[in-house]
């Protein structure tokens, strides 16, 4: 048997990344879905739910060139960047029921959560702060002389805050290995760009601090992934950070309490066609010659893995009250 | 060791730390080649080299954060802010983040942040402030101030330890007014541990950085009017020394509690709210607190005498509480 040909090793290098790409990108829409349309709805969910929902391609793509060393700081819309480094559904779900088993075992809510041995650093609610603190997980990759990266995940919301430009900077200065993801999804909160800043790149910003820095199409996964891949060897290489602003678009709002009704129906519109997850599949069919069935059997194994997930963070017991104080100094 | 000032205490106790561990590093503004404002890391820079202390941009969130991130990626940060005023600028990065990592997610932050504090240096507003409390009202802080070179050294070694984020104030007119002989051994300071700076028996009082010496004068003028005072110097001021505090109140009855600090939501009234609800029965007098009044730290030499308290009216108090 002769070997395949270089162009059909390729083909299936990229439908396999494909077909990973889709298995990712599914798994954290409808895990989000459940989470917010149904399980809260339940009353099953405690306090609130921020999804990702239209932006899965920023973290799919990104955080799938990570290795084991590298740390990511991931925002509230980034769940599949968990997702990659391992974390698991039941984890997440026990996370939003405020179960003991959650990831942060009841002490902090929904889409708060990281995992040190996982290397996911929890997000940090001031918006912009985690800027700063990639520079230092960075910093401890270079003083040991590591080749890891650290992957920090934003909006254009945090642009507006100091963080950003003090950690930016810093960064710069530093030549640290970090690798920065825009998600520009056009709102910050309910405050579209234009009431945020007076220019529509943030990568303008980012040139400001010396920073390398392109701008993709935020719901073109592959794209994404190309992207990623020349920003890792960039600053893998000891070149400083690099940074990719991803336009994007929120398709639902801020969270589960707001219907977004002050985004313009057209608007909205314009970006639904544009959907990430039906975009790729799109993509795999007539690019890299996907069965449609592939897409029904993803969905299908996806579902399935969620079910299992919600009946067992359902059946995890509650934080024990006589815990609360414990955890706050290693000791007194 | 021969005579320590306050600083070379601090300088020592960290040089020392570096030599030991080589993930401790000191990151900070002008902390390089000019060795700190106040020249707490002289030297240190030709000693250890550009890569274990940082001079970092003017930025003190940045600072912050990146000491937190290095930290959790297992360095032990000592990050230097230039004045303690100037940590209201990473204020989100400690109370928000750093000091919650451990509950949240379990996650260690073995960090130190260094601040000059405190004033009768003429600094005025921005340069004088006592800061701690909003940082001892920030559960997963500890919160240490040391008024000998001994503690200097000692706690700042303990706290470069600690797997905890310690903020750890430095009183500015300590540096250079204070010295001892210290031990050539390696010794460190437990925090959460005061220390009884002179045995007294009619009142005693709890306090701590610059005012612990202020309180020692005030002990030895009254000493010569038959007043015997008991000085406890908290030294840590989150966790308190809560077992010690209430030794001290149960055995004179007569407390007076004295801050730089100014008075109203200061520590003052949390050892106020200690003592009363736990050695109640032993008072023989009400609890006197002395403290700045309620004012920005002024400037010009009168009015921060004015403002800072002083031996007199440690002296004036004392005598008042003993007659009582």
């Amino acid at each position: 048997m002769s070997a395949p040909a270089v162009a059909e090793l390729r083909l299936a290098v990229d439908r396999e990344l494909c077909e990973s790409c889709l298995y990712y990108m599914l798994l954290m829409r409808e895990l989000e879905e459940r989470i917010e349309l149904k399980l809260y709805r339940q009353g099953k969910i405690q306090g609130g739910c921020y999804t990702g929902r239209g932006q899965e391609a920023i973290p799919v793509g990104s955080a799938l060139h990570s290795r084991p060393g590298d740390w990511l700081t991931p925002s509230h819309r980034d769940m599949a960047a968990l997702l990659i480094r391992g974390i698991e559904p039941r984890e997440i779900l026990a996370q939003y029921m405020g179960r003991a088993t959650g990831l942060t075992h009841g002490r902090d809510g929904n889409m708060h959560m990281g995992c040190a041995r996982r290397h996911c650093v929890p997000i940090i609610s001031s918006i912009g702060a985690s800027i700063p603190v990639a520079g230092g997980l960075a910093f401890a990759m270079q003083y040991r002389g590591e080749d890891n990266v650290v992957f920090n995940y934003t909006g254009d919301g945090a642009s507006s805050r100091g963080d950003w430009h003090e950690g930016l900077n810093m960064a710069a200065v530093m030549n640290l290995p970090i690798v920065y993801l825009c998600n520009n999804n056009l709102y910050a909160y309910s405050t579209p760009l234009d009431k945020q800043m007076k220019i529509h790149d943030i990568a303008d910003r980012v040139s400001a601090y010396g920073i390398p820095s392109e701008i993709v199409d935020g719901n073109d996964v592959l794209a994404i992934y190309g992207a990623s891949e020349r920003a890792v060897a960039h600053v893998r290489s000891g070149n400083g950070p690099y940074f990719i602003e991803c336009k994007t678009f929120r398709m639902s709002g801020h969270s589960a309490h707001d219907p977004a009704d002050y985004v313009p129906e057209e608007l909205r519109a314009q970006w639904l066609r544009k959907d990430p997850i039906l975009s790729l599949q799109k993509r795999m069919v007539e690019e890299f010659g996907a069965d449609e069935q592939v897409f029904v059997d993803t969905r299908k194994k996806v579902l399935e893995e969620i079910d299992e997930a919600v009946n067992w963070a359902l059946a995890q017991p509650y934080p024990d009250p006589a815990t609360v104080e414990d955890n706050v100094y290693e000791s007194i | 060791m021969a005579e320590t000032t306050y600083v070379e205490a601090i300088r020592t106790g960290i040089w020392e730390e570096m030599e030991r561990d080589e993930s401790v590093f000191v990151m900070g503004e002008d902390v390089g080649i000019y060795g700190g404002a106040f020249k707490v890391t002289k030297g240190m820079v030709e000693h250890f080299g550009e890569r274990r202390v940082v001079d970092t941009p003017l930025s003190e969130s940045a600072i912050v954060g990146a000491g937190t991130g290095a930290a959790i990626n297992g360095l032990r940060p000592i990050l230097e802010m230039q004045f303690a005023d100037f940590m209201a600028c990473g204020f989100d990065q400690i109370t928000n983040f750093a000091a919650k990592c451990r509950y949240r997610w379990g996650q260690a932050i073995p960090m130190v942040i260094r601040a000059p504090a405190g004033g009768n240096i003429h600094g005025g507003p921005f340069h004088s402030q006592n800061v701690e409390m909003p940082y001892v009202h920030t559960p997963g802080l500890k919160v240490v101030q040391p008024a000998t070179s001994y503690d200097a050294k000692g706690l700042i070694k303990a706290s470069i330890r600690d797997n905890d984020p310690v903020i750890f104030l430095e009183h500015k007119y300590l540096y250079r007014s204070v010295k001892e002989d210290l031990p050539d051994t390696d010794f460190t300071v437990p925090l959460g541990k005061s220390r009884i700076q002179r045995d007294g028996s009619d009142i005693s009082i709890i306090t701590y950085g610059w005012m612990v010496h202020v309180a020692l004068e005030a002990a030895e003028r009254l000493a010569e009017n038959g007043i015997s005072i008991e000085v406890l110097d908290l030294r840590t001021l989150m966790p308190l020394d809560r077992e010690s505090i209430l030794r001290t109140a149960k055995k004179t009855s007569k407390i007076i509690l004295l801050h730089e600090d100014t008075l109203t939501g200061g520590l003052g009234g949390e050892l106020a709210g200690i003592i009363a609800e736990h050695a109640f029965d032993y008072l023989d007098g009400p609890l006197v607190r002395i403290a700045a009044p309620d004012t920005p730290v002024p400037f010009s030499e009168p009015l921060e005498k004015a403002f800072l308290p002083s031996t007199d009216e440690v002296v004036n108090k004392a005598q008042w509480l003993y007659r009582f």
